[in-house]
C-alpha cells in the first residue's frame, strides 16, 4: 500500500529548491520536443543561453521581456494569495493600455512631470476598475471570478479592437487598428543608450519590494493572508473579509494595468491588439513558480522571459517553432505544481493499511 | 422589428444556432461529467484545441474523418488523465492545475501543428463532415434543414445528450458519480474507488471536450487556426452553473448561446451601419456572464467540489 502523510515541518529548502528543479527539470524535458522537431538539443540549448546572455543587447532584451511578465506575476501573487482567482489579467493590461493612448496621445499637452504620473495611475486606475466587476459579482451573487475574469479577457480584447478602429484610432495612421503614438515627454525613460530596457523595469522592481514588505509585515498583508487562508475563521475574528477582497482586488487589476502602461508608454509608444503576447496568463505561471511570494515573481519572471528571448533566437537560428517556449513554460507550472505536492506531503510504502 | 421577426423565424437560423451550439454541447456535458464527481476541469480550453488539432491532423494523415473523431477523444483523454492524476490522487489545486492543462495543451498544439507544418502560410484544408441527406426526413419544410442537414456530429452530440442523461439518472454508474462529487466519503464507505470513479470521470468528460474541439475543424471549418477555439471553453464552464448539472438543461443553455450568437451575426449585418459590429461580438460573452450570474445564486453545487479527497483521512 501507498500512504500520503503531511510532512510535519514543511522544510524552507523547499521552498526555495522545488520550484528552480521544476525550471531545470522543464527545459529538460524541452529536449524531447527539440529532438521531434528534428534539433539537436544541446545546440539549441546553446543558442537559447547565447541568446539571452550572449550580449548587453540580448540581456536588455530579456529584461524587457521580463518587465510586464513582473508586473502580471504580482497581480497574480497578490490575488492568489486572499484565494481570489483573478484570471483576468490579460484584460486588466490592454485596459492599463487604453487609458495610456487615450490620454497620453496628444488628448493632453502637458509637460512631462504632470502627463507622465498622470498616465501611470490612470493605467492601474483602469485595471483596478477592470477588477471591481468580477469582485462584486463574486461578492454579491456568488460569481465564479475565474470564469468572470477569463470571460472578461475577451471582452475588453474586442473592446480593444472597436476602440482601435473608432475613438482611439490614430488618425495619421492610414486606417490601421493602431492608436496615435505617446507624447515623448509621456514615454518612461530608457534605462540604457540604444537598448530597449526602460524605467518600468524599476517601478517594477520596487513594487515588488513594497508588496513583499507589506505581505509579511504589515496588518493589510495580516489580513490578506488570513483571508486566503481560512476566510470563515477571518471573518470570525473580525476581519471585513469583503473589504479585504475588494482592496485586493483593486490592488492585482491596478498592477495587471501597469504591464499594459510599461508596454507602451516604455516600449512601443502607440498601442495595437496584439501588444500582449499572453502576458497576462504568463503572469499566472511566474506567480505558481514564485510560491506566490513577490521577490519571488521577480526572480520567475527573469527565468520565464530568459525562456522566451532564448528560444525566439533558438528558434530564429535553428528553424524550431519558438511556441517551444509556452511548452516549457507550461511544462514548468505542472512541475511546480507537483513539487509542492512533494513538499506538503511525504508517499510511504506501508504494508497494512492503517486504520 | 420585422426584421427580427423574419430572423426568428428563418430555417437558416435555426440551423446556424443547432450548429453553433454543437461544440458547445460537448464541452458543456465533459464539464458536467467532471464536476459532478467532484472535479473542476478549467484544461477546457485548451483540450478543445488539441481536440481540434489533432482531429484535423489524423484527417489530414488519411486516417478517415471517424479516425479524426476517435483521435481527438483520445488526446483529449489524455491530457484528461494528467489532469485527473494531478488533481485526484495528488489532491492539488484543481484551479492551477486546469490552467496548466490548458496551457500545456495548447502548446503542445500549436508547437506540433507548426513543426509538421513550418512554412504554410494558409492552412492545409480536408475535406470535412457533410450535412447529412436523410430521404424525406432532409425535405420536411422547417424541421428538414434544422435538424436534417446538419452534420453527424451534430447527431453524436445531440445522442450524447441522452447518453449522458441516461447514465447519469438511471444506472449504478452515475448515481455513485454523483455521490462521489457530493460525499466521496460515503462511497468509499460503501467499499467503491473514490480515486476510481473521480479519474474515469475526468477522463470520459475530457474525451467530449476534445469532440467540441473536433467539431471545429472536422465540421464547421475545414483546417486549424491558430486561437480558433477562442473561449468556447470557458464559456462552457459557465453553461454548466447555468445548466445547474444537468445534461437536458446543458443542451438547452448550448442551443440558447447558439441562438443568441447566431442572431448577433445576423444583428450584425443589418444594423452594421448604426452600431460597430464588435458590440455584437461581445455580446456572447456578456450573456454567458449573465447566465452565471443569474444560476449562481441558486446553484446546487455538487457539495464535494474542488475539495480534494484522500483514502484513509477523514
Amino acid at each position: 500500500m501507498i500512504r500520503i502523510e503531511p510532512r510535519e515541518n514543511p522544510s524552507r529548502a523547499f521552498a526555495v529548491g522545488i520550484p528552480i528543479l521544476s525550471a531545470v527539470i522543464s527545459l529538460a524535458l524541452a529536449a524531447i520536443p527539440l529532438l521531434a522537431a528534428g534539433a539537436n538539443p544541446i545546440t539549441a540549448y546553446g543558442e537559447m543561453i547565447r541568446g539571452v546572455f550572449g550580449s548587453v543587447f540580448a540581456l536588455s532584451e530579456m529584461l524587457t521581456r521580463a518587465t510586464p511578465l513582473i508586473f502580471t506575476g504580482l497581480a497574480a501573487a497578490l490575488a492568489f494569495r486572499a484565494k481570489l482567482w483573478n484570471i483576468g489579467a490579460e484584460g486588466q493590461l490592454y485596459l492599463g493600455a487604453m487609458a495610456v493612448v487615450a490620454i497620453g496621445s496628444g488628448y493632453l499637452d502637458a509637460p512631462g512631470f504632470v502627463l507622465l504620473p498622470l498616465i501611470i495611475l490612470l493605467g492601474a486606475g483602469a485595471g483596478a476598475a477592470g477588477m471591481m466587476a468580477p469582485t462584486y459579482l463574486k461578492v454579491r451573487f456568488g460569481a465564479d471570478e475565474v470564469v468572470t475574469t477569463l470571460l472578461l479577457n475577451f471582452i475588453i480584447l474586442i473592446f480593444l479592437q472597436m476602440m482601435l478602429e473608432g475613438p482611439l484610432q490614430d488618425p495619421m495612421g492610414l486606417g490601421w487598428p493602431q492608436s496615435a503614438p505617446v507624447l515623448d515627454q509621456g514615454m518612461l525613460p530608457p534605462l540604457m543608450e540604444r537598448m530597449r530596457v526602460h524605467s518600468g523595469l524599476i517601478i517594477a522592481l520596487v513594487l515588488a519590494g513594497i508588496a513583499q514588505f507589506m505581505l509579511a509585515r504589515s496588518v493589510w498583508g495580516f489580513k490578506l493572508r488570513a483571508v486566503g487562508e481560512n476566510a470563515a475563521a477571518a471573518r470570525h475574528a473580525g476581519i471585513n473579509v469583503n473589504r479585504s477582497l475588494f482592496g485586493v482586488a483593486a490592488i492585482s487589476g491596478a498592477l495587471a494595468g501597469l504591464a499594459g502602461v510599461s508596454e507602451v508608454a516604455g516600449l512601443k509608444g502607440y498601442l495595437t491588439s496584439d501588444l500582449s503576447p499572453g502576458f497576462g496568463y504568463t503572469g499566472i505561471v511566474v506567480a505558481m513558480l514564485a510560491g506566490l511570494s513577490p521577490v519571488g515573481v521577480v526572480v520567475a519572471a527573469l527565468f520565464i522571459a530568459s525562456v522566451f528571448v532564448g528560444a525566439d533566437s533558438m528558434s530564429r537560428a535553428m528553424g524550431v517553432s519558438s511556441f517551444l517556449a509556452d511548452l516549457v513554460v507550461s511544462m514548468s507550472l505542472l512541475c511546480v505544481l507537483v513539487g509542492g505536492f512533494l513538499a506538503k506531503y511525504r508517499i510511504l510504502r506501508t504494508k497494512e493499511v492503517a486504520s | 422589428m420585422m426584421d427580427l421577426l423574419n430572423i426568428l423565424l428563418s430555417e437558416s437560423f435555426w440551423a446556424a444556432s443547432l450548429r453553433i451550439a454543437t461544440p458547445l454541447i460537448f464541452g458543456v456535458l465533459g464539464a458536467l461529467i467532471c464536476e459532478r464527481a467532484g472535479i473542476l476541469n478549467l484544461g477546457i480550453e485548451g483540450i478543445f484545441v488539441v481536440g481540434a488539432m489533432c482531429g484535423w491532423m489524423a484527417v489530414w494523415l488519411g486516417a478517415g474523418l471517424w479516425g479524426g473523431v476517435l483521435a481527438a477523444a483520445a488526446a483529449g483523454a489524455l491530457f484528461g488523465l494528467l489532469h485527473a492524476v494531478l488533481t485526484v490522487p495528488l489532491g492539488l489545486s484543481q484551479h492551477v492545475s486546469g490552467l496548466g492543462i490548458t496551457l500545456f495543451a495548447t502548446s503542445v498544439s500549436y508547437f506540433t501543428y507548426r513543426t509538421a507544418l513550418p512554412d504554410v502560410s494558409s492552412p492545409p484544408r480536408i475535406e470535412p463532415f457533410r450535412a447529412l441527406d436523410i430521404p424525406l426526413l432532409s425535405d420536411l419544410p422547417f424541421l428538414g434543414p434544422v435538424l436534417f442537414q446538419q452534420t453527424a456530429l451534430t447527431w453524436l452530440a445531440l445522442l450524447m445528450v441522452a447518453l449522458v442523461w441516461y447514465v447519469m439518472n438511471r444506472t449504478a454508474l452515475g448515481v455513485a458519480i454523483q455521490a462521489v462529487g457530493d460525499n466521496p466519503d460515503s462511497v468509499d464507505a460503501q467499499g467503491l474507488s473514490v480515486y476510481g470513479l473521480r479519474i474515469g470521470a475526468i477522463v470520459a468528460g475530457s474525451a467530449l471536450m476534445a469532440l467540441g474541439g473536433a467539431f471545429l475543424t472536422m465540421s464547421a471549418f475545414d483546417a486549424f487556426f491558430f486561437g480558433m477555439v477562442n473561449g468556447r471553453g470557458w464559456v462552457c464552464i459557465a453553461l454548466v452553473i447555468f445548466a445547474s448539472w444537468r445534461p437536458g438543461k446543458a443542451l438547452f443553455g448550448a442551443l440558447l448561446f447558439g441562438a443568441f450568437d447566431a442572431l448577433q451575426v445576423r444583428l450584425q449585418t443589418e444594423m452594421g451601419a448604426l452600431v460597430p459590429g464588435q458590440v455584437f461580438l461581445m455580446a456572447p460573452y456578456i450573456l454567458s456572464i449573465i447566465a452565471l450570474v443569474i444560476a449562481a445564486r441558486s446553484a446546487d453545487y455538487p457539495r464535494a467540489l474542488l475539495t480534494p479527497w484522500f483514502k484513509g483521512q477523514r
